[in-house]
């Protein structure tokens, strides 16, 4: 076991060094100088000069590779061109917001997602199924901002409960209606997507032989379906959502910028707008070492809850 | 030629997945039905668009949907249902040409990988790991950003997020085809690795990467819309669905019309292509084809 767990972390120090280099050539495909493009082209040699050098750009592109990589590895991300703050410090100020915003939606995705895929599958071809269903292709097809800004117009416009703008505040009843409306927007589209998940993943476990043992043994329904078949049904739900974290945080990015919250989303978008690149380049590896290592952690805790798993390999 | 060979090489193995999906599933009446009328929007778009998409009429800006411009006018007096009906052209060809070259890029891929095995596949596979590790929105945004937004770098943006899911799903059946014996008749008979990859394999895996196809392209229309949105679209006065959303935002609180027909023309398509990629996965996955 302990074997296992250090050769799966071990293996993702390959994956951390290609997502690296990966993340070295998108940065390197911008047509001419980042030098320029950052600068725009009325910028005078000397600047251009020093920037190229900050960037590394005057170093031939093999140096240029290995510094990166070594300087990422080492926890050097590099500093933001506009506020001169190291990359890291500008996630840390903004990364307590998305976090919140992504717990909240979690809660929101595991409370009702469950139960309403339990439902789905109990009353199979019923119609708790079929809206079920119906609920979660609709929630699975919005875009982010799609679904965040109708609910905006809905309960922040047209109903006025909640406020349009989603400021941090001092005050918690403030601050949790500020949160509301992106939490609930985000956390409906993981409803949608744990619902389906959970539904069939019940089914596969319904049909087991030990859930037809135990009801001829006279098990209780709920018992039934509460003890017996959602404990070993929420093992491919874990894997399912540590893996639907990549698209989390794509509709975070979005529902961010929609609520105009700060966070993660609200980083990216500035660093577009400024033509940011080194700040661009440093939040592409936060995101995809955040995937990697919760990628990682699934596959641990899969091991862990799963014993047919197989440590050997 | 080509043909003869594939019909004679081995028997179908199912019938048209689309034929059995449609048969099966009443739901993806719904998904062709929408989907057809978006298709025949975006083509007819000409002739059903009442106004020029992009010629500006100060007088009649912002103003609410009725009877002369059905679903209202833009901040720049812009009739919405006219750019709605070109956009579809925009968000359609850029998903449709994405999936399109991811298809051919990550189905080839994925057929070498398996085929030719050993530490080639291993490459490839190490690197299509690390694509899927990327989310995929963020990933599009980096490289519209660093390409610049036109119409053809988004393609090819999009297209990059999506050829790593299509070489998952090309390398696994090609390893199961390779063992099987009209492939191995095919190798001793003498025909060269692409001619056996090309007439054999393919053919056999192809359903399963249309499929795929008819989801990830739901994808691909979303990852447009949400870079338009952020500011990454073809860019203005080209009328864009995710485009007419962003700069129907900053009117939201006085003209709700703005966002909500865009936000519904991209609901619906998605939800139209999600519908048919559904009835055609479980048309042809032997698990869930006896289950409703």
């Amino acid at each position: 076991m302990i074997g296992y767990v250090i050769r799966r972390l071990l293996l993702a120090i390959p994956t951390l060094i290609a997502m690296l280099t990966m993340v070295f050539v998108l940065v390197r495909l911008v047509p001419g100088d980042p030098a320029v493009a950052m600068l725009g082209d009325r910028a005078n040699a000397e600047t251009l000069q020093t920037l190229r050098a900050e960037l590394g750009l005057d170093q031939p592109i093999a140096v240029q590779y290995v510094q990166f990589v070594t300087k990422t590895l080492s926890g050097d991300l590099g500093r933001s061109m506009t506020s001169g703050r190291t990359v890291l410090e500008e996630v840390a100020l903004v990364l307590p917001y998305t976090l919140e915003l992504a717990v909240a939606a979690m809660l929101i995705g595991t409370c009702l997602g469950i139960p309403l895929g339990v439902l789905a599958a109990v009353r199979r071809n019923q119609w708790p199924d079929y809206l079920s269903r119906i609920l979660s292709l609709v929630g699975l097809s919005f875009p982010g901002f799609v679904s965040g800004i109708l609910m905006l117009l809905a309960f922040a416009v047209w109903l006025q409960w909640l406020p349009v703008m989603s400021r941090a505040s001092s005050d918690p009843i403030t601050h949790l209606r500020n949160l509301a409306l992106p939490a609930l927007n985000l956390g409906l589209i993981m409803t949608a997507y744990i619902a389906r998940v959970t539904r069939s993943s019940m089914l596969e476990v319904m049909g087991e032989d030990y859930i037809r043992t135990a009801r001829a043994k006279g098990v209780q329904p709920m018992q039934l379906v509460v003890r017996h078949a959602l404990g070993n049904a929420l093992i491919p739900i874990v894997t399912v959502v540590g893996l639907y974290f990549g698209t989390l945080i794509g509709n975070s990015v979005l529902t961010e910028i929609v609520f105009t919250r700060p966070g993660l989303g609200k980083l990216i978008l500035g660093a577009l707008q400024s033509r940011d690149y080194t700040l661009l380049q440093g939040l592409m590896v936060v995101f995809a070492t955040f995937v990697i290592l919760v990628n990682t952690a699934t596959d641990l805790i899969y091991a862990l809850v799963d014993p047919r798993v197989s440590y050997a390999r | 030629m080509t043909d003869f060979a594939v019909s004679q090489s081995f028997p179908e193995k199912h019938s048209n997945p689309v034929l059995v999906a449609l048969r099966r599933n009443k739901f993806s009446w719904i998904g062709i039905g929408l989907l057809s009328v978006i298709v025949l929007a975006a083509i007819f778009a000409p002739v059903l668009a009442p106004y020029d998409p992009i010629k500006q009429n100060i007088l009649h800006r912002l103003a609410a949907p009725s009877a002369e411009f059905w679903l209202g006018t833009d901040s720049y007096g812009r009739d919405v249902l006219s750019r709605l009906l070109y956009g579809a052209r925009i968000s359609l060809s850029i998903g449709f040409l994405a999936v399109l070259i991811a298809m051919i890029v990550g189905s080839a891929l994925g057929i070498l990988a398996g085929y030719i095995g050993g530490i080639f596949d291993q490459i490839v596979m190490g690197i299509v790991d690390v694509m899927l590790s990327f989310p995929t929105l963020l990933l599009g945004l980096m490289v519209a950003a660093m390409l610049g937004a036109s119409f053809e770098n988004l393609i090819i943006a999009i297209a990059i997020t999506e050829t790593a899911p299509f070489a998952r799903v090309a390398r696994a059946p090609t390893i199961a085809m390779k063992q099987r014996d009209f492939v191995e008749a095919g190798r001793s008979l003498g025909f060269t690795p692409l001619r056996i990859m090309r007439v054999h394999i393919l053919p056999n895996i192809l359903s399963d990467i249309v499929v795929v196809a008819s989801l990830w392209m739901a994808s691909a229309i979303r990852t447009e819309a949400s870079l338009a949105f952020i500011g990454l679209g073809v860019l203005p006065p080209t009328a864009t669905w995710g485009g007419m959303i962003r700069e129907g935002f900053d009117n939201i609180l006085s003209a709700w019309w703005l966002v909500v027909f865009p936000s519904l023309a991209i609901l619906l398509t998605v939800l139209a292509l999600n519908i048919l990629g559904d009835a055609l996965r479980d048309a042809i996955d032997p698990k869930t084809r006896s289950q409703g």
